[in-house]
């Protein structure tokens, strides 16, 4: 299935978790995740399973004053 | 003698507050961070750069146990973008503490006031402890405070201009119109911009630039933290007043003929 994760088309296999294709980014350290619109807690991670079109926004935090 | 900084219950020991946007690498700005003696630091959210495969995270070079996170909602434009952001960043798990900046104008970075405090009325009712970014206007200052936030921010000049504080006035009746604390945000170019600051009464000042982008930011970043504290002593001892004419501290009799 294709998901679209910040903005960039991604193949990932049917019914992947978020908490997967989390791991799946080979990402250091803690993200939030937006799925269509709504955040999700991180609790939801593991247990919320991908559909085919969902478009994803992974972010974390970096550097910036104003 | 006891001058902690309290915004929402929460007591700082320094009245500087300070960014980690563009310093020349990770290591200056940890160095910066240290020199500045900050207990409060910002940081944006942003979408993961998926192709920065094992690059150490910002939070590595931020002592965590030592400061409280202030994620901002930098360069959003509407009320809707900036409490998108803000429960992204309560989900990052670091803290329910906010700078909340909605912009108006991007040329000069001006806030849009009224996005501001519909924003901040959301944030508030969600259980934030909301910092607002503003223009330098008592009224909207007194509105935020309304709304429920635990600080007001104006700008001294447009972020990243290092103009100083372009009206004085303002921020002075800024701080005779509200209770929360005042934190002169953005704008600033050198510690006596910050001292200034200070000795109109505010409470604290938030500043990035002005030490990211200095030639020794080090060096500048303890520049400031000098210059808070300068400021800050300077206000509680009441400055003298201004006269327009000379007036000797020496005594006019006994001089020798």
């Amino acid at each position: 299935m294709t998901l679209l994760v910040n903005g960039v088309r991604r193949e990932v296999t049917d019914g992947l978790t978020v908490a997967a294709l989390v791991a799946e980014l080979a990402i250091r350290g803690r993200v939030a995740v937006e799925l269509n619109g709504e955040v999700l807690r991180q609790a939801q991670h593991p247990e919320v399973h991908l559909r085919d079109g969902d478009a994803l926004e992974v972010v974390t935090f970096v550097g910036g004053g104003a | 003698m006891d001058d902690a900084l309290v915004i929402a219950g929460k007591r700082f020991g320094s009245r500087l507050l300070i960014g980690t946007g563009k310093y020349p690498s990770h290591e200056v700005m940890k160095r910066c961070h240290e020199a500045s003696g900050a207990e409060i630091v910002t940081v944006a959210v942003r979408r993961l750069d998926l192709n920065a495969k094992g690059e150490a995270s910002l939070l590595h070079w931020i002592d965590t146990r030592r400061v409280t996170l202030l994620p901002n909602t930098a360069l959003c434009y509407t009320a809707d973008d900036a409490v998108r952001t803000c429960r992204l960043a309560a989900e990052l798990g670091m803290s329910r503490w906010v700078k909340l900046e909605v912009l108006g104008d991007e040329r000069t970075l001006f806030p849009d006031v009224e996005q501001t405090v519909t924003a901040a009325r959301t944030l508030v009712k969600e259980g934030f402890t909301v910092l607002p970014y503003t223009s330098d206007d008592p009224v909207t200052a007194r509105k935020l405070e309304d709304a429920g936030c635990a600080a007001v921010m104006p700008l001294a000049a447009p972020i990243g201009s290092g103009l100083g504080i372009r009206n004085p006035h303002n921020i002075r009746l800024i701080r005779e119109t509200v209770k929360v604390p005042v934190i002169v945000d953005a704008g600033v170019g050198t510690a006596s911009d910050v001292a200034i600051a200070m000795e109109l009464g505010c409470d604290g000042v938030l500043l990035n630039t002005a030490v990211a982008g200095a030639k020794d930011p080090v060096g500048m970043a303890q520049a400031m933290k000098l210059a808070v504290e300068a400021g800050r002593l300077a206000f509680l001892s009441g400055r003298i007043p201004r006269k327009a004419y000379g007036s000797a501290s020496s005594p006019i009799e006994g001089l020798v003929d």
